[in-house]
Formats: C-alpha cells, structure tokens, sequence
C-alpha cells in the first residue's frame, strides 16, 4: 500500500515531519538517498544552545539518535539508497524514485520536500583546485569519516559555520591559520568566536581570499583586507602557507524538487535566496505540498525541527487524523518556539524573511496565474 | 590522515579492513567508509582531471551534490567517490574528462 504521506529528506526537519505525523496515525515513508539517516545532524559534534526546549547543551550527533529512536517507535518507515529524481504535478504530485536497482513510482497524499541546502561555492584563481572544500564537507570528512583533508587550514567565512568547523578542525588536530570575513564584524554566535579566540586563532574580519596557489593541490593561499566599500587594499596582500582552504560562504535552498513541481517561489537573500513561498503551516503554493527545514529558508538545525513538526501536524490534520482544534493548539505552541528564535539581532533578519514569504503566499492566492517573478 | 584520537568523540573504532586498487596501487580502506574518505586517509586530494583543459579536480562539497569528486569504478565512470562506500576489490581509477565506459 502506498504511503500517505512521503517526506523527502532524513534530516532534522524530515524526521520530525515523519515522527509527528506518525504519532498521528498517518502512513509514512521517509525517502532518503543516503545510507544512513541524519542529514547533517550527526556531523554536529558541538553542543547546541537556546532554551531547553530548543535542546540546549546537546550535541548535534545526540540528537539524531533521539530523532532516530523516535522514528523507530513511531513506525516511520524509513527508505534509504532511494533517490527521488521526479514530481508530476499532472499526476497528482506522483513521484518518481530510484532505489540502486529499479525505478518505480509512488503516489502518497501528502508530500513533505526536507531537502535541505547545499554550501555557496566562491570563485577566485585555484578555487578549483583540491583542497579548496566546502567547511560542511571538511566536517563530514573529519566527524563522521574521521578522515583529516588538510593539516594547515585558512577558513574563509566567520559566520556560525565558519567558527565551529574551525574549532572542529582543531579538535581533530589540524592548524588553523586564519579565519578570514570580507564583512566588518563576525556573523556567527559571539560564544563560537570567543572559543575561538581563546586559542589564538586570528579571526580577520574585513578581509577575504584572494587566491589559492599550487601547481596540482593547494601549497598556499592568499588573502587581503578590504576596504569600507569592498574594495581590495592594495598592498595588503599576505602568502599563508597552508594546505587546506574552507569556504564558508552560507548555503542556499537545496528545492530542485519543488521548482520541478512548479512552486511559487520569492527571494530573500537572508535566507539563501529564491525559497519556495510557503504558508504558516509550512504548505507550499501547491495544495498538499509541504516544505521544512533549510529548504524553506536556511536557518538552522534547531529550526528544521520545528518546521518539520508543523509540517507533520498539518498533514495529519489535513487527512482528518487530528481535529483542527487539537491541531491549533499544538501549531500554536511550536509557532511561539519559532518566534522564540527569531528575535535579536541573528533571529529578527530570519523572522523578516518569513513574514515576507507569508505576505507572498498571500498575494500568490489573491493574484491567480501570477507565476515566479 | 586518519583522526585517531578526538576529544568529542573519542578513539577511532577498529573496523573490518578491506583493500581497495587506485590506478594500480593497492590500500587499505575502513569496510563501508566511502570512497573518496579511503583516498584522503591515504592522502590523494586529486579524483580526476577535466576535460577540456586537464585541470585537476578533488573533493568539494561530500554530500553527494556537486559531482566534482567522480571516478571511475569498477569500469564505470563518473561515481560519486563522496557517496560510494569500498568494496574489498574494488577498482578505482583517476577519471579524465567524461571516463570511458569499460567492461567489467
């Protein structure tokens, strides 16, 4: 029998789409292409922050096995190795999948896309070389592969990304010679940087890479500080020996499938650029598609899984699993830990972003025909 | 350079080894790690080179997305070495440009 609802994607957001509406009653499969479960959870070593609520003082990898152990005792069905390559919106949101051996179809009632994002590129001479890696995927390599792709690294973002993979590097024994951030301040949480800084590390804001030296792999790298207006200061290069150059440059919505299904989509750069519109419940402009999670905005892990639980509420709301007031009651709560979020100087741009794709959700169904502009 | 201890998550746990063959030479891989984990362990950085101008090309974004870590595999080319785990046996070759397709 054909699921009711698949949910595409194990990553935080997915998993607490699949575990909430489970709890439900609602027929799930949960697709994934990769072997294990996860997503990225299980490469964040480092302790999470924020209320309780928001598992504060737990380790990303530790959260996964709750996920997973939730999951479990929910009866998600879970289908790994299973990439989807397709969504026919004119046959009623029917998907497509691969699973290694055959291709088949499945046809559920709901979608939930947790798809996630993918980390920014950056182009400069030698950004092509190896060794010049995304920090996400030094992280893979280093926490879940245990496998070190450098041993003298310059980090180029200091953002959250940029100062927690760099205290990673650390712990897994590499060098970090600098951290480089073309904006005036540091973007990440002051407590990453700090960490940081207490061990000498120096954290050059106004500055970037201007280029990655070596004839085959990355020998060396150079960076230089820039001026008010972005500008290079000119003699202000500087040659760091390193093997190893991170880009932490942000990430943007990884929503191929949803373009595929012709999603209403509106740009807001704060959160990774063109993300699919979607409403308070987390439906996207097509009827019974759902997003959650970095796909509908990059945030973070902590937010995925709220979204994702919205999302999982919804459906089984909207396959009459729960009643609308029993679902109120429970949206509401976890709307408030999203506002709870978004506020302060990190929280408050996010919360902007979502008021604007909220208004575009509206105007979307006010103004029919009106196409992604 | 494999991380044998770590503060967080401590020891590396032993597991199965198997061998693997890249461009003829024989190493020792972890039993279900992926490919391009094995070749880093054994400090390759260089998967391929492209087609046009030869340049060489690794390891970028390890979550199976970006395809610039491709080789070819048991005859087979343009496998994602990020999102393939080794086989004992198996057969891993730097890919030029597109790769030829071989029969096993």
């Amino acid at each position: 029998m054909d699921a009711e609802l698949s949910v595409i994607g194990s990553g935080p957001a997915g998993l607490s789409a699949a575990i909430e509406s489970a709890k439900y009653g609602v027929r799930v499969e949960l697709i994934d292409e990769n072997i294990l479960p996860g997503g990225q959870l299980f490469k964040q070593i480092h302790k999470f922050f924020g209320s309780k609520k928001h598992y504060a003082g737990v380790r990303g990898y530790d959260i996964g096995w709750r996920l997973l152990r939730e999951a479990e005792d929910a009866k998600v069905n879970i289908r790994l190795n299973t990439t989807v390559w397709g969504i026919f919106q004119s046959s009623n949101n029917r998907i497509g999948l691969f699973d290694q051996q055959r291709v088949f179809f499945s046809k559920p009632k709901r979608l939930v896309i947790a798809t996630g994002a993918t980390e920014n590129p950056l182009s400069f001479p030698g950004s092509t070389l190896p060794g010049v890696m995304g920090a996400g995927a030094v992280q893979t390599m280093m926490n879940i592969h245990r496998v070190l792709p450098g041993r003298r690294v310059l980090m180029v973002g200091a953002g959250n990304v940029g100062l927690i993979v760099s205290y990673q590097l650390l712990q897994a024994g590499a060098e970090v010679a600098a951290v480089v951030e073309a904006m005036p301040k540091i973007g990440g949480y002051l407590v990453h940087a700090l960490k940081l800084m207490r061990t000498g590390v120096p954290i050059l804001t106004s500055h970037t890479v201007l280029e990655a030296r070596g004839d085959k792999e990355v020998e060396s790298a150079v960076i230089a500080s820039l001026d008010k207006d972005c500008r290079i200061v000119k003699g202000s290069e500087k040659e760091l020996d390193v093997d190893l150059v991170c880009l932490a440059v942000g990430l943007k919505p990884d929503a191929e499938l949803c373009r595929m299904l012709g999603c209403g989509f509106t740009y807001v750069p704060f959160l990774g650029g063109r993300v699919p519109i979607h409403n308070e419940d987390m439906e996207t402009t097509i009827p019974g598609v759902y997003v959650a999670g970095d796909v509908s905005g990059v945030e973070e892990a902590s937010v995925a899984m709220e979204e994702g639980r919205l999302a999982g509420i919804s459906v089984a709301e909207s396959l009459g699993y729960i009643s609308e007031g029993e679902a109120e009651k429970e949206k509401d709560e976890i709307k408030e830990r999203l506002r709870d979020f978004r506020i302060g100087p990190f929280g408050s741009p996010r919360q902007e972003g979502k008021d604007k794709i909220l208004t575009e959700y509206k105007r979307w169904f006010s103004n029919e025909g009106k196409r992604d502009s | 350079m494999r991380i044998y201890d770590h503060p967080i998550l401590g020891g590396l746990r032993e597991k199965r080894k198997v061998s693997i063959e890249v461009d003829g030479e024989i190493i020792e891989a972890y039993e279900g790690e992926p490919i391009a984990a094995a070749l880093l362990a054994a400090g390759i950085r260089t998967f391929r080179h492209t087609l046009r101008e030869n340049k060489p090309r690794g390891l970028f974004c390890a979550i199976g997305r970006c395809t610039d870590c491709v080789m070819t595999v048991d005859g087979i080319p343009n496998i994602r070495t990020c999102v393939t785990p080794v086989r004992e046996g198996m057969r891993v070759e730097t890919q030029v440009g597109l790769g030829k397709w071989r029969r096993i």
